[in-house]
């Protein structure tokens, strides 16, 4: 039964990652833009969480605060490329460098000084209305979270399916593939860059806040590496599906997420210590990308071949 | 409708490369007028077109259309008013999107890009409508994405596309020099078609001596950021090519090239 709860704990931290994949999504896959400044809305997001929850705010306001913020610092990222021609990477660079202060700031501010928000007693969308109708046990395991999980992570696919779909939608996939086509359409790409950045980067603190509230505290070192995991989502998601058609695109990115997490997991149960976890992260990106690589590869010679 | 004033523009500036390419350069258009324009590399064809899209910002001089000053209004804004398809097929519309997406997006613009379904069922039988007058059977692979696509529907697509809103002003820019003498008639003859159903004054760059030749009513010649050449009415339709040609080697012998 061991490994039935390695699973449930691949499963629920893969949908955590899955949100902040959907914004990478967005950002990396959308816009081609890659963002580094999630390593600074992650945590963004769960420090604003955590010191909401131990003040007392409804766990869902956390939630859409959080995405808020998110997007604001998103905003930001997509102003110092849009308006001050910044390069992609260093724009992000900036804004994530910047987040270390205000994350701490914010830390400081609502826990008195302290650098962890632990609330583990405190009221979360884990053990309030409406995810208490989920019973806590099913059997003797602890589902709830899970399933709270997975219903909330189709709901933002469909709805960023759905938003795709839009006009709004449309012109931001536009300003991703041919920005000369959207200034012909009379619109501004730089402001759907702006707009896309701004999504992403919400998403990206949601995902934040729903981990800080999965694990009952937020601290300031749960960003390193979140670009990482995001993009290493995104990329194998869409690379190890590409060829099936009938899939979304978002669909493929939580796979991805949930196949990342599976393979850390994995590693993790075959004995590798800890310390090590970061390296194996970098390790696994670094397969997914040029393996990426080589199956667009292989497509461009059958291509040839027709 | 169109006056470009006084332009000078150069390259390089504060280089020892600066380059002039227009200096106090004046042109303009009248409503209705089908513009071709020939000349050599380097003649500012397609520099003029820049300037007139909002892509390039002339050093100095004004830019007028149809009374308003355009000078320093962004491209984006000035496109919804003008229109323009490129000699770079890819330019035109999204690769990753489909031709309904396309043509879905050109629907809208100039209105906004809001949360409302991009793709109307009601709309697509009028795309077909559309895309049916360039006869390349597009209007059967709507949901076909635009990448697949060869440069000659893709050039017929990004011109259905351009001319789709109503615009004043349409720029063509060497917009049949990428595809093949097949193609590149098919275009031409969607184009005037285009041209002559909405009456829109038109732009077009060329290098095919032949097309400046055969379509338009005025024939304007550029060589070195001057007009050597401007040619309207009955002294265009009795122009042709070896008369143009003859003009294009004075030029060269002058330049001693």
């Amino acid at each position: 039964m061991e490994l039935f709860n390695i699973l449930k704990v691949t499963l629920e931290e893969g949908m955590m990652y899955a949100v902040l994949a959907l914004g990478v999504y967005i950002t990396f896959s959308i816009l081609d833009f890659p963002d580094l400044s999630v390593d600074g809305t992650v945590p963004l997001g769960a420090v604003l969480t955590g010191v909401m929850i131990l003040s007392g705010v409804n766990p869902w306001i956390c939630c859409v605060v959080s995405f808020a913020a998110g997007a604001v610092a998103g905003s930001i990222t997509g102003l110092l490329n849009v308006k001050l021609k910044i390069r992609p990477l260093l724009c992000g660079i900036l804004v994530m460098t910047a987040l270390l202060s205000i994350n701490l700031v914010i830390m400081m501010a609502g826990t008195d000084g302290m650098s962890i928000a632990s609330f583990f007693n405190g009221e979360t969308i884990f053990n309030t209305a409406p995810a208490s109708v989920i019973p806590q046990y099913i059997g003797s395991y602890q589902l709830r979270a899970v399933i709270l999980l997975i219903v909330l992570v189709l709901l933002f696919k469909i709805v960023m399916d759905l938003y795709l779909k839009t006009k709004s939608g449309l012109l931001l996939r536009a300003a991703g593939n041919n920005q000369q086509y959207v200034k012909m359409l009379g619109k501004d790409p730089g402001m759907m860059k702006i707009l896309g950045l701004a999504i992403g980067n919400g998403f990206a603190a949601l995902a934040g806040s729903l981990i800080a509230q999965q694990k009952g505290s937020a601290d300031l070192q749960m960003g390193t590496g979140m670009v990482v995991i995001g993009l290493a989502s995104v990329i194998i998601g869409t690379s190890l599906f590409r060829k099936v058609r009938f899939m979304k695109d978002t669909t493929k990115v939580i796979i991805g997420a949930v196949i990342y997490k599976a393979c850390l997991s994995v590693a993790l149960a075959l004995g590798l210590p800890t310390e090590y976890l970061k390296l194996l992260m970098a390790v696994l990106f670094t397969v997914a990308l040029v393996a990426g690589r080589l199956m667009n590869k292989k497509r461009g010679a059958e291509i040839a071949e027709d | 409708m169109l006056k470009i004033e006084d332009v000078t523009v150069s390259f390089g500036k504060g280089t020892p490369d600066e380059h002039k390419v227009f200096d106090h350069f004046n042109f303009s258009v009248e409503k209705g007028e089908f513009v071709s324009i020939v000349g050599s590399n380097g003649s500012g064809k397609t520099t003029l077109l820049n300037l007139i899209s909002g892509s390039l910002t002339p050093d100095s001089g004004r830019i007028l259309f149809e009374g308003k000053d355009l000078t320093r209004q962004r491209e984006f804004r000035r496109a919804r008013h003008i229109g323009r398809v490129f000699q770079d097929p890819q330019k035109g519309s999204c690769a990753d999107l489909t031709i309904l997406e396309n043509m879905a997006l050109a629907d809208s613009k100039n209105r906004p890009f809001g949360l409302t379904p991009a793709v109307s069922k009601k709309r697509t039988v009028y795309y077909q409508e559309l895309l049916s007058a360039c006869s390349m059977g597009l209007e059967n692979r709507l949901n076909a994405k635009v990448g697949t696509l060869s440069g000659g529907q893709r050039q017929a697509l990004a011109l259905i596309i351009a001319n789709m809103t109503d615009i004043d002003l349409l720029l063509l820019d060497e917009h049949t020099a990428a595809l093949d003498p097949k193609s590149s008639r098919t275009v031409m003859d969607l184009t005037r078609k285009l041209i002559e159903e909405k009456h829109i004054t038109t732009l077009m760059v060329t290098h095919n001596l032949r097309f400046a030749v055969e379509y338009g009513s005025r024939l304007v010649m550029l060589h070195e950021g001057q007009c050597v050449r401007d040619i309207a009415g009955q002294e265009k339709a009795e122009t042709n090519i070896d008369a143009l040609l003859d003009v294009f080697n004075d030029i060269s012998i002058e330049c001693g090239n």
